[in-house]
């Protein structure tokens, strides 16, 4: 109408959310764990960017992937690395892998009403030594676990994550067993087949892949000396150490 | 008591109690948890902490739009959801059994789920519905059921902790909880059941299932019970019921997981595969499925 009002009466919605695709993926070894993601951005059939990172570095021994909704995903991780600063200061140490992972619970929590639309996986290295996996819904139910996928892919991959890792649906041959955990070369070998695969058949992942990898105190870093593209993150060679390997993925 | 008008008085208790909160200065910029230490739950004098809600006229419909997956598939938030879960009271204490399946519409997305809460070791919770809701109160249930036993030197008692967790549920009712729970344990007054559900429902009973399978779990469980159990044969109950449901319920699966509440408290029974129930059963020599439909039926499963 000319003074500005409407004919019919209009409909709106708050709506505070959109979709960033890509995926993340987390294998905990025996006394490794591995953190991978994809650094595609897009929205719709539009590629945003071809480099945005999903998977950040929180301390020396703990890296969290973060999938959904890219800006509530960058505000949490930013959140997150605050409240971790600020129990550093209290502190003057590091906060264990477990407790991140119920502080990330208790955050996710806190927006039950009005959530973050992300995915998270932490990965890292508990304070016994061992790899871990944690696992977490939009709003905080969470679960130890061996290995995650999350993400536009994630029901590409998790299926043959089950196969690889979990072994479902393999008999073992008459007298052997399945390993409980498989060494560091395999679980990378996984990670990279589970993104290269993904990039062929899922139209939101792709470009970019970066892959975390921590190691628990005095494990050998041998088995990494011939990957390409290896950086290493950590500072001291005495703890645990963090490293990170970017590869390219298919851009099409 | 007008604790609205209460809080704008100038005059009386809480009005003193507010000058005095004043003076000692709670900055408000500097919150307690910049001390890092408290995981997010703040001191417990706070009480429950507090929640975002987003600026609409009708938070609660908000939510809805945006993450119930029963009204719209399409919805991008999608909350872990189906289950079925068990509980029931005999002689010999609590059996506790529950599935391990969690869906996010018709993904499974996992497989691996603990929906048996340890809120403490005399104190079992059940989830079912809203896989965080049911997690972060039954943990948070746990923290004020241990200030109870600092307080008054005294485990807290099955209704006690039951009805803490339904008035907590109750005032948040309407705002999209969704939680179905069976709050399980011993205490002076023996095994003890309550049912409690985000609605604001507390019932105490004998018997109780929960989730998208109960009804399955229900058929086999109510042909099956009665209050002189033995041990074995109350395990055997549970472990068959939640059988039932997955093989019939598509929410429903997975693996099984067995509690039993004695009096020294609960244990951990063990876990089963459903799948691997269905063919050769708890011991490996008699499946529940599989053998009583196939047998007789060709020359290679001849009948017993």
């Amino acid at each position: 109408m000319p003074d500005g009002s409407y004919e019919r009466p209009q409909q709106r919605q708050f709506n505070p959310y959109s979709e960033n695709g890509g995926t993340i993926l987390a294998i905990a070894g025996a006394d490794f764990s591995v953190i991978a993601g994809d650094t595609r951005q897009s929205e719709g059939y539009s590629i945003q960017t071809r480099y945005a990172p999903k998977v950040f570095r929180l301390t020396e021994r703990a890296v969290l992937a973060v999938n959904g909704f890219a800006a509530d995903g960058n505000m949490f991780v930013k959140k997150v690395k605050q409240r971790l600063e600020w129990y550093r200061h209290a502190h003057a140490k590091d906060m264990p892998l477990r407790a991140i992972a119920r502080l990330i619970q208790t955050m996710l929590y806190a927006q039950r009403f009005f959530p973050y639309y992300v995915y998270n996986i932490l990965g890292g290295i508990e304070e016994d030594g061992t790899g871990a996996v944690y696992s977490f819904d939009p709003v905080g139910s969470y679960e130890r676990e061996a290995c995650r996928a999350a993400g536009a892919a994630q029901s590409l991959v998790q299926p043959f994550l089950d196969n690889q890792i979990y072994f479902k649906n393999q008999t073992p041959a008459p007298g052997a067993s399945h390993p409980t955990h498989l060494p560091l070369p395999d679980v990378l070998s996984i990670v990279i087949d589970s993104f290269t695969s993904a990039t062929e058949r899922h139209i939101e992942v792709g470009d970019g892949l970066e892959i975390y990898v921590v190691l628990a105190k005095g494990r050998s870093t041998q088995e990494l000396a011939s990957i390409g593209g290896l950086q290493e993150l950590s500072t001291r060679a005495e703890g645990d150490r963090m490293f990170v390997i970017r590869r390219d993925l298919k851009k099409d | 008591m007008n604790s609205f008008a209460d809080r704008f008085a100038t005059t009386g208790t809480a009005a003193e109690l507010r000058r005095i909160k004043e003076y000692v200065a709670d900055d408000e910029d500097v919150s307690d948890s910049m001390w890092g230490s408290e995981a997010g739950f703040g001191t417990m004098a706070h009480g429950a902490p507090d929640f975002m809600v987003p600026s609409v006229p009708d938070p609660a419909a908000f939510l809805r739009l945006h993450t119930d997956d029963h009204a719209d598939p399409s919805c991008r938030i999608k909350i872990k959801h189906g289950t079925t879960t068990l509980a029931f009271r005999y002689k010999g204490g609590v059996i506790v059994a529950v599935d391990s399946r969690a869906t996010a519409g018709s993904y499974v997305a996992s497989g691996t789920v603990k929906k048996v809460i340890e809120i403490n070791p005399y104190l079992l919770g059940t989830m079912a519905g809203g896989a965080a809701d049911c997690q972060y109160w039954e943990t948070y249930l746990g923290m004020q059921c241990r200030l109870h036993e600092l307080r008054n030197h005294e485990r807290i008692s099955v209704a006690a902790a039951s009805k803490y967790l339904s008035n907590l549920v109750y005032s948040y009712k309407g705002m999209g909880l969704s939680m179905g729970t069976m709050i399980c344990g011993w205490d002076k007054t023996g095994p003890a059941i309550f049912y409690v559900d985000s609605d604001g429902t507390r019932l105490k009973g004998d018997l109780f299932s929960v989730g998208s399978g109960s009804t399955f779990a229900y058929g086999v469980l109510d042909q099956g019970y009665h209050w002189d159990l033995t041990d074995e044969e109350a395990q055997e109950l549970g472990r068959r019921s939640i059988y039932a449901a997955g093989h019939r319920d598509a929410f429903s699966g997975n693996t099984i997981n067995l509690y039993h509440v004695k009096e020294q408290g609960w244990q951990f029974i063990g876990n089963y595969d459903v799948s691997e129930m269905h063919y050769n059963g708890p011991t490996g020599t008699q499946g529940y499925g599989y053998s009583v439909r196939v047998e007789g039926r060709s020359s290679a499963n001849p009948p017993v």
